[in-house]
């Protein structure tokens, strides 16, 4: 190991790559190991009118390395959909998630696919981490025919249903009732899945949270409101926009829990505990307490109402990914060496991504009709039955 | 000239026995006449028990407070060969079996036979379960079919709206009741950019198959905010199919078609139809959400029309009868989309159209409806298209500048003069 780590250059590292093994230590755990490891996330849970889950998390070394190229995959995403968006290729409103990931994929690692997740614009990661590909995010940042949602709905609008995933909404808030019906729907199939209806601390003041919130809890509904609280919402601060920034106590009869967002096992250990919850006693608040890197949206620097000083002290102190390289590095599951091919291979990976969707056509305009109804156009007059087609109206 | 509308049953006494009763008067629609192709959609007015001389008494003076809205379907007197044509539907009639209810028993009806069909069909809105529904139409439901599945939401319309949208995506079919259409404006944003567009920004993936329905329109002194009409604002959205039915059997048929429909349908009902009476079908029928309903042929000039407004165009029409005009009367019925093949066909052989509607004049359901006849059957216009639309007021209080605020018989006749000059 400490021969791979002087050979900086590849071809020197080939060389030596045999060597290196022959005389490495053998590394206590192994990268693809699902040995349990136990960790203790970095901050204490804080809960409202529950008992807050232990700090010990459960996880495994392969599990800790998946986190690792996910979150990666999921940085390199976003930083080049940055460029993409400057380079013209991507237009309108592009909101990135960099900074954020630990919260979809802590979740992720939580639930199972049959599990529902909603969320608002932000939804480029929550897409991957529900199975989305990266040829497909691309492919509907740029309005191809190959994205997500045939290139009809664009940055606000990814949707997987195969995976339970509803989205990718643009207006503030209205995902949340939308999370409620999922779960009403969920309870009325006596399915044993929740709901992970995920919001803003910008959206948190709305009023179709309350109510949803209300009619969650009269009925005892599976659904999970997870705040993720960047603290700022668009260009305001959440002190300048809330009475109240403790977001995971506005529920008041309804428990909560504040869970510090950027460390990818509090985040797993929060929804663990979220859908056990949830499933006996119905809804619950979580408040992730994380911090996105880029503005609002691509047209904010997002340095007009924060000091660039808080972003890099941020990126220094609490970035998702180096907290888990550090895990890595500390737990001796991967090397300095390996991160960063795996870094490479990812960015590769983005590049290729981009390179096909940069190839697939448009939409051809005979999509600009399709789906606005299930059936036809709407224009078609159907029998009583709804099977054979009566007229076709002017 | 305010026709006031009651509950028929609170009225007259129904004799069961008379099922063979020569002062029942039948009214048969042109459309329904072949048998093989709508099955029972034979109309059956009931008078209220009158002769017809009495009837026609009773429908020209005002102002009457109990009278039957169905009496102002007669227009045998025009027909002539009233009859023969009257025995040969009695004869129908006894074969086909029927029995009579309200609109809101129609409404019911078929709400509960799709339940019944189909355990993925669920009800929410304010009241519709313990209390039965404002309207009574989801009355005896939450008993039947429990708690969850005729749902008691709060006042909340914005979020339970949202919520059955949000079901509905997961493959739920649930019915959103509005208690007045005027409260769906807090909704406006789910209904307009999650119910309408889901289907298209998500390339196809999910399907809202949710109804949306609730009485509307100008009720009987109000106020303002409780008289709306929410056609025109809905009528833009895309995605969405909006129809309004007018009589109990279309009532039943329509929310039976909308159950069924992939697509998000609003349903628009009446406040002061809920309580009309009409023999409908025993057996099952389901009718086109497409398409409109030929109320009375004719040959001098269409008339648009749908909801409330129908009953007062064929009051009108009685009128224009005797003054020996020949209008065709359509309850356009679908006002999302049009039904262009319908209209087109009674505008290429009328070639004059009045459009009667409960709507505000500006960017209302006439609007649009004058700008898709002139952009399609232009050429076989004869004259301008006339649209008879509400006052563009908010509803107000007093009785009398109420009824000015809404079209009346007098006012349809007046143009229908004017027009076929």
């Amino acid at each position: 190991m400490a021969l791979s780590r002087i050979a900086s250059s590849s071809h020197a590292s080939n060389l030596l790559k045999p060597l290196s093994t022959a005389l490495s230590i053998r590394r206590l755990i192994s990268s693809d190991s699902t040995v349990p490891l136990t960790i203790e996330t970095s901050l204490p849970f804080i809960s409202h009118k529950c008992d807050a889950p232990p700090r010990a998390v459960d996880t495994s070394a392969s599990e800790l390395f998946s986190f690792f190229r996910d979150m990666a995959t999921m940085r390199r995403m976003e930083i080049a959909a940055d460029s993409l968006y400057k380079a013209k290729l991507i237009r309108g409103f592009c909101h990135l998630y960099d900074g954020q990931e630990a919260v979809a994929i802590g979740m992720e690692a939580a639930i199972t696919k049959k599990d529902a997740i909603i969320t608002a614009y932000r939804d480029h990661c929550t897409f991957i981490g529900r199975g989305g590909t990266l040829l497909e995010v691309f492919g509907e940042l740029m309005g191809r025919i190959c994205g997500g949602s045939k290139g009809k709905g664009g940055s606000m609008h990814f949707y997987r249903k195969q995976t339970n995933f509803f989205g990718g909404h643009g207006i503030v808030g209205a995902q949340i009732p939308l999370g409620c019906g999922l779960a009403f729907a969920q309870r009325y199939s006596k399915e044993e899945n929740v709901t992970f209806t995920l919001y803003g601390d910008g959206a948190a003041n709305q009023g179709q949270l309350f109510e949803a919130l209300n009619m969650a809890a009269l009925w005892d509904l599976p659904a999970i409101l997870v705040c993720e609280n960047n603290h700022y919402g668009m260009g305001t601060a959440e002190w300048r926009a809330a009475k109240n920034p403790a977001y995971y106590k506005r529920g008041d009869y309804v428990p909560g829990l504040k869970v510090d967002g950027m460390d990818v096992l509090a985040v797993k250990q929060a929804c663990k505990f979220a859908k056990e919850n949830a499933l006996k006693n119905g809804p619950l608040i979580l408040e992730m307490d994380t911090y996105r890197y880029h503005g609002h949206s691509m047209s904010d620097p997002g340095s007009t109402y924060r000091t660039r000083d808080e972003i890099s002290g941020v990126r220094q102190e609490r970035d998702p990914i180096e907290r888990v390289r550090k895990l890595l590095l500390a737990h001796d599951i991967a090397s300095e060496k390996e991160l960063k091919d795996i870094e490479k291979q990812v960015r590769k990976d983005v590049d290729d991504a981009i390179a096909k969707a940069k190839e697939c056509p448009m939409p051809d305009p005979s999509e600009l009709f399709t789906n606005v109804y299930v059936k036809g156009l709407g224009v078609e007059s159907f029998g009583a039955d709804r099977k054979e087609v009566r007229a076709t109206l002017p | 000239m305010a026709t006031l509308f009651q509950g028929v049953g609170a009225v007259t006494p129904f004799s069961a026995s008379s099922s063979l009763d020569s002062n029942k008067l039948l009214l048969p629609s042109r459309k329904s006449l072949s048998i093989s192709d709508s099955r029972g959609s034979i109309f059956v007015y009931r008078s209220d028990a009158l002769n017809l001389k009495a009837a026609t008494r009773l429908q020209l003076s005002p102002g009457h407070q109990k009278r039957s809205p169905s009496e102002d379907l007669l227009l045998h007197q025009s027909r002539g060969s009233f009859g023969a044509f009257g025995l040969y539907l009695h004869c129908l009639r006894i074969a086909y079996p029927w029995h009579e209810l309200l609109l809101f028993e129609a409404l019911r009806e078929g709400l509960e036979e799709e339940m019944e069909r189909d355990p993925r069909v669920c009800v929410m809105g304010e009241d519709v379960g313990h209390y039965g529904g404002s309207y009574k139409v989801t009355k005896g439901l939450a008993e039947k079919y429990g708690d969850l599945r005729v749902l008691d939401t709060p006042i909340a319309e914005n979020s339970f709206t949202g919520m059955g949208i949000g079901a509905a995506m997961t493959g739920l079919r649930p019915i959103v009741e509005g208690m007045n259409m005027g409260f769906l404006l807090l909704a406006f944003n789910q209904i307009s950019n999650n119910c309408g567009m889901l289907h298209y920004t998500s390339g196809g993936q999910f399907t809202i198959p949710i109804v949306i329905r609730g009485p509307g329109g100008v009720g009987r002194q109000l106020g303002a905010e409780h008289s709306q009409r929410l056609e025109s604002y809905f009528q833009s959205i895309p995605g969405i199919q909006m129809v309004a039915c007018s009589t109990p059997y279309n009532a039943k048929g329509l929310m039976k078609a909308a159950i069924r429909s992939e697509n998000p349908v609003i349903l628009f009902e009446h406040v002061l139809l809920y309580n009309l009476k009409e023999r409908i079908p025993d057996e099952e029928y389901v009718l086109s959400l497409e398409e409109a309903e030929m109320v009375r042929p004719g040959e001098h000039i269409t008339i648009l029309t749908y909801s409330r407004m129908r009953y007062h165009v064929m009051q009108a029409a009685k009128t224009l009868v005797n003054k020996g005009y020949d209008p065709e009367v359509i309850d356009i019925r679908s006002l999302k989309p049009f039904d262009l093949y319908t209209i087109g066909c009674s505008v290429k052989k009328t070639h004059r159209v009045l459009i009667v509607e409960e709507c505000m004049r500006t960017g209302g359901i006439g609007a649009s409806l004058t700008a898709a006849i002139t952009e399609n059957f232009h050429d076989y216009l004869d004259a301008p298209i006339v649209c008879l639309s509400s006052q563009d007021v908010p509803t107000p209080y007093a009785g009398t500048l109420e009824e000015w605020t809404v079209v009346q018989p007098a006012q349809i006749v007046s143009a229908v003069e004017q027009l076929c000059q």
